[in-house]
C-alpha cells in the first residue's frame, strides 16, 4: 500500500493517530500483541495526554497528506485532567472547523476515547474510519469530495 | 543538514518483526536519512550483545542520538535509555520506535504495508531523535507505603515481605476472612501441610508484625487517583451495602494479587449434573471429609474415573472458550488421586487425560500412583469420554490411544472432572485499576519473562493467580517478586519523574493567564520579565505533569512540552508522509 493520491477503488487512506502514552497506546499495543489486524496506513504519534493535541498539528498533517487523522482520546481514563473527554473534544472541534474554513471535509477528524485495553475497539475504530475516508476520497488537493 | 550524528538499530526480534518486516530493506532505506550516521540491523537489540554493539557505536562514532526500531517503549525504553546511559549519552537523546506492537504483530498479512509503515515510523523517529535535547529528569518523593489487593496465600507472603523490608503494608480483603482458597486445602505437596496450616502460619507471622500491616475485610478498592509513587486510593468497607464507609489510603505502589476461580462445568457437559459426577474441588472436600473410607450417597466408592482438561484448552469455537492450559490440575488430580489410595488402597483409579503436564518434582508423583494401582488412559481430543447414565448406571465410555483406540467402557461410583481454573469476576477492581487483561482474561504482565509481574499502569504490579493459573508455591513466588518490585518503587524515597515538563517562549508570551485557567496542578504562575519589560507565564517544573493541557489553549504558541514541540510533531508527521 502506498500513502497519497491513487486511483480510487485501491485508494488506501492513510490514517494518524494521536495516542497518549498511558492510556491508548497499551491499547493500540494490545491490539498488535492480540494480532487484531488494521490497516497498515495507520500510523501513531504518542503525547502525554489526548487534550495536548494542537489543532494545527492535525490542520499540518491533512494539509501534508494524511487523509485522516484518530484522535485516541485518553477518556475519563486521564492520570492528569479529570474533564480530558472535554477538552479533547474542544480540540476535535477547533481542528474540524479548521479543516472547514480551508476547505477540508470536517469527518476528516475524529476522535474516540480508547483505553488501556481497548484493543479491539482500536481495531474496529482503524477499518471503520478507513472505510469511511475511502468513500471521502484522498485528502490532496482536488483528490476527494471535500469540494476543493 | 544537520550536524547529528545519529545512530539507527533495526531488531528482528528472533522473527517477530522481521518474519513480517523486512528489516533489511528498512535499514538501507533510512541509512541515507539526513543525520544517520550508522544504520545497522540487529536479531535481538535487548541482548547483551546487542546492547553492547550499540554501546561501543555511541562511544566509537561519537553518537549523539539513538533510535532502536524494536517493541513497544512499555518494554524496553528503559533498557535502550540505560544503553545510553552506559555510552555517556544522553537518555533522553533516545527515541524507540514501536515496529513490532504497531506493526508487524499488527499487519501479518500485509508484509509491503508492514515494510513501508515500520520505514516511515523509524524516519519519523530519526526526525524526532534530530530535535532531542539532553535532559534531566525531576525527583519526586515516594509514599513508603504499599497497598495489597487481595489476601490469599500471594498477598499475605508478599505483605510479610514488604513489612520486613520496613514498608508500612495495607492489605484489603472482599471476603470477610484472609485466607483465600489455600485455607481452604487439605493436606498439599510437596510438604504434606494442609492449606489451614500454612495459611495459620502466616497469620501468625503478620501479627507478629503488628502495625507495620493493617488488614482490612469485606473492603473492596473504589477509585485510585494519583501517580506512581503517590496514589490515592478509595477502599469501601462493608460490601456494597448503604453502610459501607470509605477510607482513603496514600500508598507508593499496589500489588493486586486476587487469585482465581474454579471451572464450573456447563450443565451435561462430561455428564456433569447426573449423579455422580463432581469436579475436583468438590471430590477434595469429599476426600478430606473421609474417615477411613471414601463414601459417596451413603454407598463406598470403589471407582473413581477423573476425565483431565474440564474448562480448560478448549477449542476457541466453544462460548468464552478457556483456550489456555490450567497447568495446576493434572497436579491437583494426581496428588489427590495418592491421597485416596491411602484412605483406601482398594479404591480403583482411572485416568483419562489427553496429556499429562506434571513438571519438575511433581513427576515423582505421577510415577507414584501408577504404582499405587491408577491407570491411565489417554484419549483424543475430537473424542473425547462420553459420561451417561441413560440405563440407570453411571457409565464412561472412551477410546484409549495408548491401545490403538480400543472402545473402553467403565462403570464408576463418581465421575471427577478435573476443571481449571478461571479469571475471578473482579470488573470493578479491574476497571478503578485499568490494568490490563490477556486473551486468557486474566491480568496482563508487561512481559512474561521480562518484566513479568509489572502491569503498563507504572506502580502497580500483579502477583499470584490474579495473573494466570498457578500453583501454591509458584503464587509466592510471583508474589515475592512483586513485593520486591514494589519495595524497589518505594524504598529508595524518591523516584524520577520525566523532565517532560512545560516551558514558556518569553519572546512569545503576552500573559493572557489562559495557560494557568487551564493547568489545575497550579503549575503556571503569572511573573515579570524585567529585561523584556512584561508579564509573562511561568511553568514550575516540580509541578508539572508535562501533560500539555495548557499547550492548544495559548494563543501565541509560547507554551510547549519538551519533547512536544510544534517542530518536533510537525517534523514527525512529515517524515510520516515521506514516498517510500
Amino acid at each position: 500500500m502506498t500513502v497519497g493520491n491513487k486511483e480510487n477503488e485501491e485508494f488506501a487512506p492513510s490514517i494518524l493517530v494521536f495516542s497518549t502514552d498511558s492510556i491508548s497506546d497499551p491499547g493500540i499495543d494490545l491490539a498488535g500483541s492480540s494480532h487484531l489486524a488494521y490497516p497498515s496506513t495507520v500510523s501513531v504519534i504518542s503525547l502525554p495526554c489526548s487534550s495536548g493535541i494542537k489543532p494545527k498539528w492535525i490542520l499540518h498533517a491533512i494539509e501534508k497528506g494524511f487523509d485522516g487523522v484518530f484522535i485516541a482520546a485518553d477518556g475519563t481514563d486521564c492520570p492528569f485532567l479529570p474533564d480530558c473527554t472535554t477538552r479533547t473534544a474542544k480540540i476535535a472541534d477547533t481542528a474540524q472547523s479548521l479543516l472547514k474554513e480551508k476547505g477540508y471535509d470536517p469527518q476528516r477528524v475524529k476522535m474516540g476515547a480508547i483505553c488501556s485495553v481497548c484493543a479491539e475497539p482500536f481495531a474496529n475504530h482503524m477499518r471503520n474510519f478507513f472505510n469511511a475516508l475511502q468513500k471521502i476520497g484522498p485528502a490532496k488537493k482536488g483528490g476527494g469530495k471535500d469540494g476543493i | 543538514m544537520t550536524e547529528r550524528k545519529v545512530g539507527v538499530y533495526i531488531c528482528h526480534c528472533g522473527g517477530n518483526i522481521s518474519d513480517y518486516v523486512d528489516v533489511h530493506k528498512v535499514r538501507d532505506v533510512v541509512e541515507s536519512e539526513d543525520g544517520v550516521a550508522i544504520a545497522k540491523t540487529t536479531m535481538f537489540a535487548c541482548s547483551d550483545a546487542g546492547q553492547q554493539e550499540m554501546i561501543d557505536d555511541i562511544k566509537e562514532q561519537k553518537l549523539d542520538g539513538l533510535v532502536v526500531a524494536s517493541c513497544s517503549p512499555k518494554l524496553h525504553l528503559l533498557t535502550f535509555r540505560g544503553v545510553a546511559k552506559r555510552a555517556n549519552l544522553n537518555p533522553y537523546q533516545y527515541v524507540q520506535v514501536d515496529i513490532r506492537e504497531q506493526d508487524s504483530w499488527a499487519h501479518r498479512e500485509d508484509h509491503e504495508g508492514a515494510t513501508e509503515k515500520a520505514i516511515r515510523l523509524v524516519r519519523a523517529g530519526i526526525a524526532k531523535v534530530r530535535q532531542s535535547q539532553p535532559l534531566k529528569p525531576t525527583e519526586v518523593e515516594t509514599v513508603k507505603k504499599a497497598l495489597i489487593v487481595g489476601g490469599g496465600i500471594a498477598g499475605l507472603r508478599a505483605a510479610l515481605v514488604l513489612a520486613d523490608m520496613g514498608i508500612y503494608v495495607y492489605l484489603i480483603e472482599r471476603e470477610e476472612k484472609v485466607g483465600g482458597w489455600a485455607s481452604k486445602f487439605s493436606v498439599m505437596y510437596p510438604h504434606d501441610k494442609s492449606g489451614k496450616e500454612l495459611i495459620g502460619e502466616l497469620l501468625s507471622e503478620v501479627a507478629k508484625r503488628g502495625s507495620k500491616i493493617t488488614i482490612f475485610t469485606n473492603a473492596e478498592l473504589l477509585k485510585k487517583g494519583g501517580y506512581l509513587g503517590n496514589f490515592d486510593i478509595t477502599v469501601g468497607i462493608g460490601g456494597d451495602t448503604n453502610e459501607a464507609e470509605t477510607i482513603n489510603l496514600k500508598v507508593g505502589a499496589v500489588i493486586v494479587a486476587t487469585g482465581f476461580d474454579t471451572y464450573k462445568p456447563k450443565q451435561g457437559e462430561f455428564g456433569y449434573g447426573l449423579k455422580g459426577v463432581v469436579t475436583l474441588p468438590e471430590f477434595k472436600a469429599m476426600v478430606e471429609a473421609s474417615d477411613g473410607k471414601l463414601e459417596y450417597d451413603g454407598q463406598q466408592v470403589k471407582n473413581v474415573t477423573y476425565i483431565y482438561c474440564v474448562g480448560s484448552r478448549q477449542k476457541a469455537d466453544v462460548e468464552n472458550a478457556n483456550t489456555y492450559c490450567s497447568r495446576y490440575c493434572c497436579n491437583a488430580a494426581i496428588h489427590t488421586s495418592t491421597l485416596v489410595s491411602k484412605v483406601d488402597p482398594t479404591v480403583h483409579q482411572f485416568h483419562l487425560y489427553r496429556d499429562i503436564r506434571t513438571y519438575g518434582k511433581y513427576e515423582t508423583l505421577y510415577e507414584e500412583t501408577q504404582k499405587m494401582g491408577s491407570v491411565f488412559l489417554k484419549f483424543d481430543e475430537d473424542e473425547p469420554p462420553v459420561v451417561d447414565s441413560s440405563d440407570g448406571t453411571l457409565r464412561v465410555r472412551v477410546k484409549d490411544l495408548l491401545t490403538d483406540r480400543e472402545e473402553i467402557e467403565i462403570d464408576p461410583d463418581l465421575v471427577v472432572l478435573v476443571t481449571g481454573m478461571v479469571p475471578r469476576e473482579n470488573a470493578g477492581l479491574t476497571n478503578a485499576l485499568k490494568i490490563p487483561l490477556g486473551r486468557d482474561r486474566f491480568y496482563n504482565e508487561i512481559h512474561p519473562k521480562l518484566r513479568p509481574v509489572e502491569t503498563v499502569i507504572d506502580g502497580v504490579y500483579i502477583a499470584g493467580a490474579a495473573q494466570g493459573p498457578k500453583n501454591s508455591s509458584e503464587s509466592v513466588a510471583s508474589a515475592l517478586a512483586a513485593a520486591s518490585k514494589a519495595a524497589g518503587l518505594v524504598m529508595k524515597g524518591y523516584t524520577e519523574l520525566q523532565p517532560l515538563v512545560a516551558y514558556v517562549d518569553p519572546d512569545k508570551c503576552e500573559w493572557c493567564g489562559l495557560c494557568a485557567e487551564a493547568c489545575p496542578y497550579e503549575a503556571i504562575e503569572k511573573s515579570t520579565d524585567e529585561q523584556r519589560g512584561k508579564e509573562i507565564a511561568t511553568v514550575t517544573g516540580m509541578l508539572c505533569k508535562g501533560c500539555g493541557g495548557c499547550v492548544p489553549v495559548c494563543p501565541t504558541d509560547a507554551i510547549q512540552v519538551k519533547d512536544y514541540e510544534d517542530h518536533t510533531i510537525m517534523d514527525a508527521i512529515d517524515a510520516l508522509l515521506e514516498e517510500v
